[in-house]
């Protein structure tokens, strides 16, 4: 099964997986050779694909969606970061900047998002540390 | 008559400013390269959205549900547009044509009596339409200080559009910007990005029939607003490389001016110096031969 992960700025990984473990909005699903076609949005946290030889890569993403059809899997993230890239301090890092960001508006709906997001986040630190 | 020291001078100065202009050829070059690697490493991404975002959209009934950015807010009277140009000049005619290009939008939207506001992005594209539209213009977004346009420059001009969109500030968003066609071809292009549109044909026709997850409407309002980012991005990205071609064939231009201009120059020197020992030799046989 053919994957792709691709951010506006590159194309971060492509070839060939046996599964994908993607991070849906509505629960983290694994997406193996043969799956439905089907569109997801994405939230924050680790899309995980493996190889044949059991080889994981892991990436962060941030918001974007997923895109799977006979060929593969397509993912569009706005944010992505290679977990070898990536470290607890970087995250904060993101965090603190979401947190200044939520803190600068005073649309509740707006808030709320941010929140998600920093919740997401956080999530994806603790699986980091482990 | 200019002395001969005078010339000499003057052919020094020339072949100095040639330097510069050479030197500035070779960067544009070299960052051309690059812009160019940047705009190809952006396409894919452009692309697989508007593809999705068309598949979408085909399968959706404008209705009173559909998102205003896709449908519009149903009036048209208030015009945004965004004008993206560089931050610096000696680039040929770049800047001037996109600022010429808007200029002629929004004085046509003018007098048809609608409202218009302007976005600068890029302080060239503000000097230019400062003088005219004065009060048109809301904001200025000034991104001398970043070095390579990366996205989040992008997501911050989107989150500025989107606000005022939200805001009910305007209907319609157009973004002007220069296409990257070849080094010595950069076409400045209007774009209407709100309400979205779809050139014909980027709709993919397929069998397959997808399930969506969370519903069709929930991704489509979470789609168009990226969408915005992600035209802005590409935008700026075929700006940065529009200009580094408009600044490379404008600094050879000049390179060869240079190099024309010295060569008349030495003439000039040649001549003007000839003249002086033949005056001069002039002087002395006729003073020998008054003795």
């Amino acid at each position: 099964m053919h994957f792709e992960l691709v951010s506006p700025e590159r194309i971060l990984f492509s070839g060939e997986v046996d599964a994908v473990l993607l991070p849906a909005t509505e629960g983290d699903m694994t997406v193996m050779p043969g799956h439905a076609p089907a569109i997801t949005t994405l939230k924050a946290g680790f899309v995980v694909a493996t190889d044949s030889k059991n080889h994981g890569e892991r990436v962060l993403v941030r918001g974007g969606f997923a895109e799977i059809n006979a060929a593969g899997v397509i993912v569009l993230a706005e944010r992505a970061t290679p977990v070898e890239e990536l470290t607890p301090e970087r995250i904060d890092r993101e965090i603190t900047e979401l947190q200044t960001r939520r803190d600068g508006t005073d649309d509740d709906f707006a808030r709320r998002a941010y929140d998600e997001t920093i919740g997401q986040l956080e999530e994806a630190r603790e699986t980091l540390k482990l | 008559m200019p002395s001969l020291k005078d010339l000499r001078n003057r052919i020094a100065s020339v072949k100095a400013t040639q330097k510069i202009t050479k030197a500035m050829q070779m960067v544009a070059a070299a960052k051309l390269r690059r812009a160019q690697q940047a705009a190809e490493a952006a396409r894919p991404f452009a692309e697989r959205m508007t593809a999705v975002m068309a598949n979408l959209a085909g399968g959706i009934t404008i209705g009173p549900d559909t998102p205003r950015l896709l449908a519009g807010t149903g009036s048209e009277q208030t015009h945004l547009l965004v004008v993206c140009t560089a931050e610096r000049g000696l680039c040929g005619a770049f800047n001037s044509s996109i600022a010429r290009l808007a200029r002629d939008h929004a004085v046509r939207l003018m007098n048809e009596g609608k409202t218009v506001k302007i976005l600068c992005v890029g302080k060239k594209g503000f000097d230019l339409l400062r003088r005219q539209f004065e009060k048109q213009i809301i904001e200025l977004v000034d991104l001398r200080s970043v070095k390579q346009v990366g996205y989040e420059q992008a997501e911050m001009i989107a989150g500025k559009v989107l606000r005022l969109f939200d805001e009910g500030q305007f209907d319609v968003a157009t973004l002007f910007y220069s296409r990257f066609r070849s080094v010595i071809q950069q076409i400045p292009t209007a774009q209407q990005i709100i309400p979205a549109q779809f050139e014909a044909g980027s709709a993919t026709a397929t069998d397959a029939v997808y399930e969506y997850e969370p519903d069709e409407g929930e991704i489509l309002a979470s789609i168009l607003p990226r969408n915005i980012a992600v035209q802005i991005f590409r935008a700026l990205l075929e700006n940065a490389a529009s200009e580094q071609g408009a600044r490379m064939s404008a600094m050879d231009n000049a390179t060869r001016n240079a190099g024309d201009m010295i060569k008349r120059q030495t003439l000039t020197y040649n001549r003007t110096r000839q003249a002086m020992i033949t005056k001069e030799l002039i002087e002395i046989i006729s003073g020998a031969e008054a003795l």
